[in-house]
């Protein structure tokens, strides 16, 4: 996950330098060229406002402030104040929509979860929480980030928009006329259709998102129930804090020992709020490519579904120059209720036979384009997209190395923390 | 997912937490207490006891010594008491558990350094019994209880066995501790006679123990005068204390509880990451990694659970046991205390209708018949004598009561300090332990 920590003194913008290990056929020079190579993109504040919803309601929602400030002046030591404007996440997921609708063949970075899922007990399911308000600003950020350092998402008009102009984006969005074919790709993405020969990899791939969406989920479910009764284990000690004190009260030598252990013990079932708050980043990091998972397979459904029309248009001209052979022959080869018509009731006068010779000759060669046209679009997408998933699978391995590093780091923290305080607990129990 | 929280009350909060669902307050009161079937041993006809395997471990047993070391403090110990080998005795009316008890001792008025003999829970209870007649207004360390009807605990189970093997193997430690109880003859006898069946006939039989209980309700009913200002103290103590104790049990269970079920989800949460794991080329290594920190994590809670639940839980509870023993040891010297009183009143107000009778008598000047006057003086002269000597005579058990009890409290009051001491010192260490492994990891 590129650094989307709120650090006021790691305002690094990218998540990775432009000369990163990416793949040698000319994408290190796209990604030289990416959006956040010239401008560091960054979420630094969020507000509460009230306004009218698209049916007219009165609601409250979240704004968070997009700002933006040119890389070169910061290389240059200056420090400019940035540019910015205030978005809230409906807009986010538009820009979103747009994204997926216009580049099929990339593998586009998900938002933050809409609402919180994968809830234990503590933890607030609620929107306007101000923890779960931050860890989506958190979200957001990395959002922006990913899309503004991808080699081809970052380089979209819209997207400049959307960071630099407050009011105009939408109209311009929405002229794009992306909604309709948002609308035709989730049918498409969910349709059954049997496709003979999609590229090996793409199968393969798609069975891969869908092993790490199950993966992923379980992992998020699990670790929840994990936290939750973590949770009640740390607290139940409080209650000894509580006897401790009062058995102090009526022990004469022991009084004192007893007491400071009992404040101990407070402390201890305290500590596991702060511990889980903080735990909660590496579930969110587990989110991500469980979102992840599902952009992935999105695109490898496209392949199938251009591979498919590609396969449908093919099919359709292959039987067509079969009628023209047959008409133009007389043979009959296939069974076909004209060729057994004609047999029966005679054959159709010759005029009838050129007329119908020429539509299908004309219908043949637009067939031949339309093939041709889908056969360059299939290869185009399994160009892009093949690279793209490449690009997401390094990502992919770089990121969650990482999120499990700073896991195993978090648990080895709780540890000391909790060694630390079972040390000064025996040391009371020793006074006593 | 969050059912099993709202059930309990754990408020966030330090609120009280006392669970609703732990009934560890009810006790079922059979009489053959150590009545067990093992339903996984087969019983055969006859007399041949079947072997359970549990033999005490010499590791746990040096684990004893020392716990016990420590809290012997200064006396050098001459008497060194094990009771293990619990084996299921079958006969044709009954099965029960026997265990061997196994002393070494140095002691010059024992005959032999070494004794082994059979016991059953019912015999330890006989002696308790009888210690307790002998001594009344001592602190008797207590005997595991009867079967309790827990919801959790099985009849018949190990853990059970096990649990109460400890506990009596304490009672016998403690007790030859102590600097009067170690010295009884009953203890003596029940250490080294094979057969206990004719000294029990000697023991405290049902009828006595009634009265005693008919005599200490109808004190209990007339009052007690005034108790003693110390022993007031101690009474409040005691109460104080048996709730607290009781809180901690309570308390211990609960985290026993919610560890099991935090180890219940560890040991799903791991085996995801392998089946991750084996989908990833790179991501393989890391993942496995974490899986296995996480079995690890599981096996050092399950550890941990193991020490709370065989050194802390036992430990408290314990002590909820003699919590309930001081609050009997104290209202038996009150009723020491007010059968004096009665006995006292007695005198008084009838040394003072004698003094009347004698008045009146004098007064009417008519001789009585000379014989009779005289037999009922030597009469009332005797009773009068007897009612003193009884009240002499209570008075002085009134005051040896107090003096043992004023005497044994101290000394329960530091044994109770060091054990309990060891017994939380001893849950740190483990729980810095568990900390620390899981750190290496």
């Amino acid at each position: 996950m590129a650094d989307g920590r709120r650090d006021p003194s790691d305002r690094t913008g990218g998540s990775e330098p432009a000369e990163d290990d990416l793949e040698d056929d000319g994408k290190a020079t796209k990604a030289a060229s990416a959006l956040s190579g010239r401008l560091e993109v960054s979420i630094a504040e969020t507000e509460k406002r009230n306004g009218k919803n698209a049916v007219n309601m009165q609601e409250t929602f979240t704004v968070y402030l997009v700002e933006t400030r040119p890389t070169e002046a910061l290389a240059e030591g200056r420090n400019p104040a940035p540019d910015s404007l205030w978005r809230r996440y409906s807009e986010f997921e538009v820009l979103r929509s747009y994204l997926l609708v216009t580049y099929p063949a990339m593998v586009v970075s998900p938002l933050p979860e809409k609402r919180a899922e994968f809830v234990w007990h503590k933890l607030s399911a609620d929107n306007m929480d101000p923890d779960f308000v931050e860890r989506r600003r958190v979200g957001l950020e990395n959002f922006l980030q990913r899309v503004t350092s991808h080699p081809v998402l970052s380089n979209d008009n819209i997207l400049y928009r959307f960071l630099t102009e407050e009011h105009g984006w939408k109209e311009a969005v929405y002229e794009t006329g992306f909604q309709d074919k948002a609308d035709s790709r989730l049918r498409a993405l969910s349709a059954t259709f049997r496709v003979r020969n999609p590229d090996k990899r793409f199968v393969d791939m798609k069975h891969y998102s869908d092993e790490l969406q199950s993966h992923t989920s379980q992992l998020l479910r699990a670790r929840a129930r994990v936290a939750d009764r973590l949770y009640g284990v740390y607290k139940v000690h409080g209650n000894y804090g509580r006897v401790f004190s009062e058995w102090s009260v009526l022990e004469k030598q022991m009084g004192d020992g007893l007491q400071s252990a009992g404040h101990h013990m407070d402390a201890y079932a305290a500590s596991i709020d702060d511990i889980l708050e903080e735990a909660e980043h590496y579930g969110d990091q587990l989110k991500e490519y469980l979102f992840y998972a599902e952009a992935l397979r999105a695109v490898c459904r496209k392949h199938e579904l251009s591979q498919y029309e590609l396969e449908v248009a093919s099919q359709d001209l292959v039987s067509k120059k079969q009628q023209r052979e047959e008409l133009a022959t007389g043979s009959v080869r296939t069974f076909s209720l004209k060729g057994m018509t004609s047999k029966l009731f005679g054959q159709e006068a010759p005029e009838q036979r050129e007329a119908r010779l020429h539509l299908l000759e004309e219908q043949i060669s637009e067939g031949e384009e339309a093939v041709k046209e889908r056969r360059a679009e299939c290869q185009v997408h399994v160009y892009s997209a093949w690279g793209d998933v490449q690009r997401f699978r390094q990502q992919k391995d770089r990121d969650i190395r990482e999120a499990l590093i700073g896991y195993a780091l978090m648990q080895i923290n709780m540890c000391k923390k909790g060694v630390q305080m079972w040390s000064n607990t025996k040391e009371c129990f020793l006074k006593m | 997912m969050s059912a099993a929280m709202d059930e309990s009350a754990v408020i966030p909060h330090s609120h009280a937490v006392v669970p609703a669902d732990i009934s560890g307050e009810m006790l079922d009161l059979e009489d053959d207490d150590d009545l067990e079937v093992f339903s996984k041993t087969t019983s055969q006809a006859g007399g041949s006891p079947v072997l359970s395997s549990m033999p005490n471990s010499p590791g746990s047993m040096v684990n004893q010594y020392q716990l016990e070391e420590e809290g012997g403090g200064v006396n050098t110990r001459d008497m060194f008491i094990t009771v293990d080998n619990p084996e299921s005795h079958v006969t044709a009316i009954e099965t029960f558990i026997v265990y061997r008890v196994l002393t070494r001792t140095t002691r010059g008025d024992f005959d032999s350094s070494e004794y082994e003999v059979r016991r059953r829970y019912q015999d330890f209870l006989w002696l308790k019994g009888t210690l307790e007649e002998a001594h009344p207004t001592l602190i008797i360390h207590p005997l595991p209880e009867k079967f309790v009807m827990k919801g959790m605990v099985e009849r018949f189970n190990e853990d059970f066995i096990e649990t109460r093997r400890r506990a009596l193997q304490h009672f016998l430690s403690k007790t030859a501790e102590h600097p009067l109880l170690s010295h009884s003859q009953q203890l003596k006898v029940f250490l080294t006679e094979q057969e206990l069946t004719a000294h029990k006939k000697q023991g405290p039989s049902f009828l006595s123990r009634m009265g005693e209980t008919v005599r200490a309700v109808a004190n209990s009913v007339r009052g007690l005068k005034s108790r003693p200002e110390e022993f007031v103290a101690m009474q409040e103590y005691a109460d104080d204390f048996s709730n607290k104790m009781a809180s901690l049990d309570k308390i211990t269970q609960r985290i026993i509880k919610e560890q099991k079920e935090y180890l219940d989800e560890l040991r799903q949460y791991g085996p995801i990451y392998t089946q991750w794991a084996d989908l990833e080329t790179e991501l393989s290594e890391p993942l496995r990694g974490v899986a296995g920190c996480v079995d690890n994590c599981g096996r050092e809670t399950e550890e941990q659970i193991r020490h709370l639940a065989e050194v802390l839980e036992p430990s408290l509870h314990q002590y909820v046991l003699c919590a309930d023993t001081l609050k009997t040891v104290l209202r038996r010297r009150d009723n020491i205390q007010a059968e004096f009183e009665a006995k006292n009143d007695a005198l008084t107000s009838w040394s003072s209708s004698k003094k009347v009778d004698h008045e009146t008598s004098s007064r009417t000047m008519e001789p009585p018949p000379g014989s009779m006057r005289t037999c009922e003086t030597r009469k009332h002269k005797n009773s009068r004598e007897e009612l003193k000597e009884e009240a002499a005579c209570l008075e002085e058990s009134v005051k040896n009561a107090n003096r043992a009890l004023r005497g044994d409290w101290s000394r329960w009051e530091g044994s109770m300090k060091t054990d309990l001491k060891s017994a939380l010192v001893s849950t740190a260490d483990k729980n810095v332990e568990y900390y620390e492994k899981v750190t290496d990891l």
